[in-house]
């Protein structure tokens, strides 16, 4: 199977809210990276807790690196998740422990033994540019140093997909390109990158496949020039 | 440097992984434990006063029992003698006492001997005098070695019950022999507390790791949409768990051997008014290390009882 996510007539409804997405198919092949877009609310953010099985979906199927999420057992949850790199647009850092430990805990997680851990956590944080911060707590970063190390975290553990819910949301514009920058660099060696965010300005010269939503449907309505540089590997 | 290559080459062998992981969750938790080292310690004194309640108990149970267990080579019996024994006959019979094995010493007390220390102990003295005849038997007094253990003893004074000139053998032990029966309802109670004691040990690791795990709450949140498993998520509060048992027990020890230290000097004062250099005794060594093991299993369960119950209502959302 060349897609690393395929979601195909997926509806998911929340109790008093209705549905929140309603008969979405699209596929994101693998080593493809795409943005998701649209208004808040629109959706993005319920597509993406699909994926990591935060939610289950009311309706559809959907699959994720050839596995069926209805199969996998909630005990099994926690193999599944680590599959998949997430960056937050709070970060989601832990503040009691400096750098290293934040960007390590996917390895300890794993059971990467100690040598191991050290040289991937430093060959990680040098790819955001973090190298020698690693004994420093997260708390005394900017803004876009810790959503580095969230990165950081995140592709550690050299996933096959990476998921980032409006990752530059809370991040000045200088800071947004970069990390947007990181996105493209992972996905140039290989990583499946799925970016959800309503930074438009921010993509719009990016040559990367926009999936819109609105209000929980995949709609059509792009601007020509993305149309254009639409890529479908598909 | 990021590809999409498999971790499997890089885990070590189970055995290297479960001790490093160990290791690390080990260190990590001593670290938080000594960071929190106030709130931490005021828990584990909790936890060491309710162990040494029990602790302190069983120590006292035991020393009484060791007194008595002392006096118990002290004990006398006494062989009532028939009338018809004179005391001719009776001396006869201490000198053939005397040579048994296990007989230190044997002492006659006549008839008119025993009236006398009878009037004179009893108070009856007049009453005594109006009875025509002496109603007391003669008695010999017999001391067993030193030493020698009850059920020679026993043996000893069943035999020496079947003796032609002996009515009855008994050993003066009755009110030892209630000693012990009270002791062991002691010892019984002491168990029971123990347990009840035990229970609230629980109760209060369970509570501190609560409002560990509710401090926590975005930190598990975080660790499970990375992929932890609820076992890694566990692991600290596990350890953290133990580490208030272990610094409990340590406290219940200081605790007891600090009573015991003050009580030491008053007790030898009272054991030589009895003519006895016995000296206070602290917490034996099996019950030392049965309440470390308990402090350590509680604070154990205590944390995997709280832990189990709300690491599942903490989900990511």
């Amino acid at each position: 199977m060349a897609d690393i996510i395929h979601f195909h007539r997926v509806s998911h409804r929340y109790e008093g809210v209705g549905d929140v997405l309603s008969d979405v198919t699209f596929t994101l092949a693998k080593g493809e990276m795409a943005f998701l877009t649209g208004t808040s609310g629109a959706g993005k953010s319920t597509l993406l807790k699909l994926i990591a099985l935060l939610e289950r979906p009311t309706r559809g199927q959907v699959m994720v690196n050839g596995q069926n999420i209805a199969s996998v057992k909630s005990r099994q949850i926690p193999a599944f998740r680590q599959q998949i790199g997430v960056v937050f647009q709070n970060f989601n850092l832990l503040y009691d422990r400096p750098v290293f430990a934040n960007v390590a805990l996917p390895l300890v997680i794993r059971g990467i033994g100690h040598d191991d851990i050290g040289r991937r956590v430093r060959a990680a944080l040098d790819a955001v540019g973090l190298l020698g911060k690693e004994k420093v707590m997260p708390i005394t970063l900017s803004g876009g140093e810790q959503q580095r190390v969230g990165i950081a975290r995140a592709i550690v553990a050299k996933p096959q997909l990476l998921l980032a819910d409006e990752p530059t949301g809370n991040l000045d514009p200088n800071m947004a390109k970069e990390v947007m920058e990181l996105f493209r660099r992972f996905n140039e060696v290989g990583v499946s990158v799925l970016v959800a965010t309503h930074a438009v300005s921010l993509i719009k010269k990016l040559p990367y496949r926009v999936i819109h939503l609105d209000k929980g449907q995949l709609s059509t309505r792009q601007s020509p020039e993305m149309m254009e540089k639409t890529v479908d590997f598909g | 440097m990021i590809s999409a290559k498999a971790n499997a080459e890089l885990r070590p062998n189970f055995l290297s992984r479960f001790a490093q992981g160990h290791a690390r969750e080990v260190v990590f938790t001593l670290s938080r434990f000594y960071r929190n080292l106030s709130g931490a310690l005021l828990t584990c004194f909790v936890i060491g006063i309710t162990l040494a309640l029990p602790a302190s108990l069983h120590t006292m149970v035991r020393n009484i029992n060791a007194v008595s267990y002392s006096w118990e080579t002290t004990l006398q019996a006494s062989l009532f003698l028939k009338d018809s024994t004179t005391p001719a006959q009776a001396q006869a019979l201490i000198a053939k006492l005397k040579t048994r094995p296990g007989v230190a010493d044997a002492i006659y007390i006549s008839r008119d001997q025993s009236l006398a220390e009878f009037k004179a102990l009893s108070g009856f003295g007049a009453a005594l005098d109006l009875l025509e005849s002496n109603p007391l038997p003669a008695v010999i007094t017999i001391t067993p070695v030193k030493g020698v253990q009850r059920p020679v003893i026993d043996a000893l004074v069943v035999e020496l019950g079947e003796l032609p000139e002996v009515e009855v053998a008994k050993l003066d032990r009755q009110w030892l022999d209630r000693l012990f029966a009270v002791l062991s309802l002691i010892q019984r109670l002491v168990l029971l507390i123990a347990g009840v004691l035990g229970l609230a040990v629980i109760v209060i690791v369970g509570n501190t790791i609560r409002l560990d795990i509710e401090a926590k709450r975005a930190e598990i949140v975080v660790m499970k949409l990375i992929g932890a498993t609820n076992g890694f998520i566990r692991r600290p509060f596990l350890y953290t768990g133990l580490w208030y048992g272990l610094v409990g027990g340590a406290i219940a020890y200081g605790l007891v051997f600090a009573a015991v230290f003050a009580l030491s000097q008053p007790a030898s004062d009272l054991a030589a008014l009895y003519a006895s250099d016995y000296r206070l005794k602290g917490l034996p060594l099996d019950a030392t290390l049965v309440m470390f093991a308990a402090g350590i299993v509680l604070g154990w369960i205590g944390a995997w009882w709280t832990v189990s119950r709300h690491l599942r209502e903490i989900e990511p959302q």
